[in-house]
C-alpha cells in the first residue's frame, strides 16, 4: 500500500465512471431510440440526486427521508413557473430560484429544530415533513393540479420540432443518423447541468469542508472538542444537498415537460435514492454514479427480464406472483437489506478498499 | 407564572393538555352534541394509534432501536384480521352474540399471533446484527419495510379489501340527541383495557420492574446479571403483536383498507411517538390522545387544515418540549 500510487481499486471505479460519463454523453448517437435517451436523461438527473443525498448520509452521517421532498420543490418551482409565465428562460431562471429558495428556508427550519437530536429523530421528522409536503401537493390543486399534476411547454429550443441545424433541403440535418433536433439539445442541458452538479458536489468533498463532515461522522464530540460548530455544518450540508436536489428536479421538470406527485414528491423516488446510495456505496460519490446506473437501467430493463420469469413459472402455484414485473421492488428490497449487512460500503466502496489491501 | 405553572403541575402538568384541547374546542365547536360525537371518535382514534405506537416508544427505550419497519406488522395485522373475519363471515352475520365474539376474538388472536411470530423473526433476522449502528439500522428497517410491503401486493393484491364487521358492533346508541358509534366505544375501551394491562405489568410485576430499569440503564442491569436481550426479544414481540392489534383494530374501523395503510399510519405513529417522548408508554398514550382529538376538532372547524394538523402539532410541541412530553430517555 503506497500513496505515490492510486491502488487498483480505486483506479478501476474511476475509469468505470469515466466510462458511464462518456457512454452517457455520447448517448443519443450510442443508443438511438426514445426509450434509451429517457434512461440516459433519467440516470444522469438520478446521479445528481444521489450524489446530493451521499453528502448527508456518507460523508455526514445524517439520514434525511426528504430529499425528494426538495427535489419536488425544484420540479414544482419550474413546472409552475412555466406553466403561468409561458414557455421561456426567464420562467426557468424564475423558477428554478424559487424553488431553491423555498428548499434552502425549509431545510434551515428543519435543520435548526431538529439536527441537535439524535440521528433517528431527525429521519423522523424528515419523514413527517416529506409526508405533509406530498399531501400538500396533492391538495393544493389549484397551484399544483393535484394527483394530475401539470404538464406545461419548455424553451422554444427544446421541442422536439426544433431544428437545431438545417440541411439543404430545409429538413432537420443529421449526424451519424441522429436528427439534431430540440430533444437532442434538451438531453445535453440535462447531461451538461447534471454534470456540473455532480462536479460541485465531487468538489465539496474534496474540499476542506468535506474533511470537516468526515470528522463529524466519525465522532462528533471530537469535532466539537476540536472547536467546529457541529450543529452549523450540519445544517449547512443539509441545505447544500437541498439546493442541488431541488436544482435537479427543476431539470428534470425541464426534461419531462409534466411535473406531478409520482415523478417529483412520491415516497418511492426517495427509496429509489435510498437502494441507488446503498448499492452504490455510500460516502463514495463515485457510487452515486454506479448506484444510479444500475438501478434505473433495472428499473427500465429488470422488469423486462421479471416478466419472462413470471412466464416461465406460470402454472407453479406462488412463483409468478413473486416474479410479477410489479413486484420487483421485493427483490430489490431483499438485495438491499443483505448489502446493508454483507457490504455496508456498496460496490464502489468495496471495491475502492479490496485493491488498497493487496 | 411561577405559582400558575406549579399549581399545573399538581393538578397533572401535561396530562392536562387534552382536556384544555377538549374545552377549547367545546368553546369554537358550540354545538354540544357534536362535541361529544367528535370527542368520543378522537379518543377512540387514539386509542387504536396507542395501541400501534407503544411498541415502537418502548422498543426505542429498551434497546435504542428505532424500527422503521414497524408499520408493516400495522398493515399485516390489518389484512390478517381481514381475511380471518372474511373467512368466519358465516359467523360474523349470525344472530348469536356469543358467535360474532368468537369469530372477532379469533380474528384478534389471528393478527396478534401472527404479530408474536413476525417480531421474533424480525427481531432475530433483521434488527440483531445491527444493534448499536442508528444509520444501518434505519436503512434496514427501511428494507424491511419495502419487503414486507410488497409481499402484502403480493398476496392481497393492490385493490382495496373490505372488512366485515360482526352484527354486534354495527350501528350506534343514541343517547339524547348525541349519537356514538358502537364500534368506537367499543375500540375506545380495548384500547384502554391494553394501556391498564400494560400499567399494570410494567409496574408492578417483576418483568416490567426490569423493563423499566432497562430504559433507565441498560449497562446496570445487565451488570446486575440479567439477560437485558433476552428480555428485549420479548418487548419486541410484545410491541410488534400490539402493533398488529392496533391495525386490526383500525380495519374494522376504517371497513376499507388498502396496502397503503401502513404507510400512512407510519407517519402518524412516528408523530406520535417524538409528541410523547421516545420510550415512555404514558407520553405515548397522551400524543396519542392529542393526535386523534386534534385530527377530529380541526377536521370538522377548519377540514382544510386538518392535513397539516398533526405537523403543526409535533412542530409546536418540539418548539416548546424538544424531546416530547413525557421523555423516558435522559
Amino acid at each position: 500500500m503506497t500513496h505515490s500510487s492510486p491502488a487498483r481499486g480505486e483506479l478501476f471505479i474511476k475509469a468505470l465512471v469515466l466510462t458511464i460519463g462518456v457512454l452517457l454523453l455520447f448517448a443519443p448517437f450510442l443508443f438511438q431510440d426514445t426509450r434509451s435517451l429517457e434512461v440516459a436523461a433519467r440516470i444522469c438527473i438520478f446521479v445528481v440526486l444521489v450524489a446530493s443525498y451521499d453528502l448527508l448520509i456518507g460523508y455526514t452521517g445524517i439520514v434525511s427521508f426528504a430529499h425528494t421532498m426538495f427535489f419536488g420543490f425544484g420540479a414544482y418551482g419550474g413546472a409552475i413557473a412555466l406553466k403561468q409565465m409561458g414557455p421561456g428562460w426567464d420562467a426557468v431562471i424564475v423558477g428554478a430560484i424559487t424553488g431553491l429558495a423555498v428548499s434552502i428556508i425549509v431545510a434551515i427550519a428543519i435543520g435548526l429544530l431538529s439536527l441537535r437530536v439524535k440521528a433517528i429523530f431527525f429521519a423522523m421528522i424528515t419523514l413527517a415533513a416529506a409526508s405533509v409536503a406530498l399531501v400538500l401537493a396533492s391538495q393544493l390543486s389549484g397551484l399544483t393540479g393535484g394527483e394530475d399534476g401539470i404538464t406545461y411547454k419548455t424553451p422554444q429550443v427544446f421541442k422536439t420540432a426544433t431544428k437545431l441545424l438545417v440541411d439543404e433541403n430545409g429538413k432537420v440535418a443529421r449526424l451519424f443518423g441522429v436528427k439534431l433536433n430540440g430533444k437532442l439539445a434538451a438531453y445535453y442541458f440535462v447531461f451538461a447541468t447534471s454534470l456540473a452538479l455532480f462536479i460541485l458536489c465531487l468538489r465539496m468533498v474534496a474540499s476542506p469542508l468535506g474533511t470537516v463532515l468526515k470528522a463529524i461522522r466519525e465522532n462528533e464530540a471530537r469535532a466539537e472538542a476540536i472547536g467546529y460548530r457541529v450543529v452549523a455544518y450540519r445544517t449547512f450540508v443539509f441545505c447544500m444537498a437541498a439546493a442541488a436536489a431541488s436544482l435537479a428536479g427543476t431539470i428534470y421538470a425541464i426534461w419531462l415537460k409534466y411535473t406531478g406527485p409520482d415523478t417529483a414528491l412520491s415516497f418511492t423516488i426517495m427509496i429509489d435514492i435510498l437502494l441507488m446510495v446503498v448499492i452504490g456505496g455510500m460516502g463514495t460519490m463515485y457510487g452515486a454514479v454506479i448506484g444510479a446506473v444500475l438501478l434505473v437501467l433495472a428499473q427500465y430493463y429488470l422488469r423486462d427480464l421479471m416478466g419472462v420469469a413470471a412466464e416461465f413459472f406460470h402454472g407453479v402455484p406462488v412463483l409468478p406472483e413473486l416474479f410479477d414485473p410489479d413486484r420487483w421492488l421485493l427483490w430489490l428490497g431483499i438485495i438491499f437489506i443483505l448489502l446493508v449487512y454483507f457490504f455496508p460500503k456498496g460496490i464502489a466502496g468495496t471495491i475502492w478498499t479490496k485493491g488498497a489491501r493487496d | 407564572m411561577n405559582q400558575i405553572s406549579q399549581t399545573l403541575e399538581r393538578f397533572g402538568g401535561v396530562y392536562l393538555l387534552p382536556v384544555i384541547v377538549g374545552l377549547i374546542a367545546f368553546v369554537l365547536i358550540g354545538a354540544p352534541s357534536s362535541w361529544v360525537t367528535l370527542t368520543v371518535a378522537g379518543l377512540s382514534m387514539g386509542m387504536m394509534i396507542f395501541l400501534m405506537a407503544s411498541g415502537l416508544s418502548l422498543i426505542f427505550g429498551l434497546m435504542d432501536v428505532m424500527n422503521f419497519g414497524h408499520s408493516a406488522f400495522v398493515s399485516f395485522g390489518a389484512f390478517v384480521s381481514a381475511s380471518a373475519l372474511a373467512y368466519l363471515s358465516g359467523w360474523l352475520g349470525a344472530d348469536s352474540v356469543a358467535l360474532n365474539i368468537l369469530a372477532l376474538f379469533l380474528a384478534f388472536a389471528a393478527a396478534l399471533a401472527f404479530g408474536l411470530v413476525a417480531g421474533w423473526f424480525f427481531e432475530v433476522v433483521i434488527i440483531k446484527p445491527v444493534y448499536h449502528d442508528h444509520l444501518r439500522q434505519i436503512l434496514i428497517t427501511m428494507g424491511a419495510l419495502i419487503v414486507s410491503e410488497q409481499i402484502i401486493l403480493a398476496i392481497w393484491g393492490g385493490a382495496p379489501v373490505s372488512v366485515p364487521r360482526p352484527a354486534f358492533l354495527e350501528g350506534s346508541w343514541l343517547i339524547g340527541d348525541v349519537t356514538i358509534e358502537i364500534y368506537r366505544a367499543f375500540a375506545f375501551a380495548l384500547g384502554l383495557a391494553v394501556y391498564l394491562a400494560l400499567f399494570f405489568v410494567l409496574t408492578r410485576t417483576r418483568i416490567g420492574l426490569l423493563i423499566r430499569a432497562g430504559v433507565e440503564n441498560r449497562e446496570m442491569v445487565e451488570a446486575l446479571g440479567y439477560k437485558i436481550n433476552r428480555l428485549f426479544v420479548g418487548v419486541f414481540m410484545v410491541g410488534s403483536a400490539l402493533a398488529a392489534l392496533g391495525g386490526a383494530m383500525w380495519a374494522g374501523y376504517e371497513t376499507l383498507i388498502t396496502p397503503a395503510l401502513g404507510g400512512e399510519m407510519m407517519i402518524v405513529v412516528f408523530i406520535v411517538v417524538i409528541i410523547g417522548g421516545l420510550g415512555s408508554v404514558e407520553g405515548t398514550l397522551l400524543g396519542a390522545i392529542m393526535v386523534g382529538l386534534m385530527a377530529n376538532y380541526i377536521g370538522f372547524l377548519a377540514p382544510k387544515l386538518a392535513l397539516a394538523s398533526n405537523m403543526i402539532l409535533m412542530m409546536a410541541i418540539l418548539l416548546w418540549r424538544p424531546s416530547g412530553l413525557k421523555p423516558a430517555v435522559k
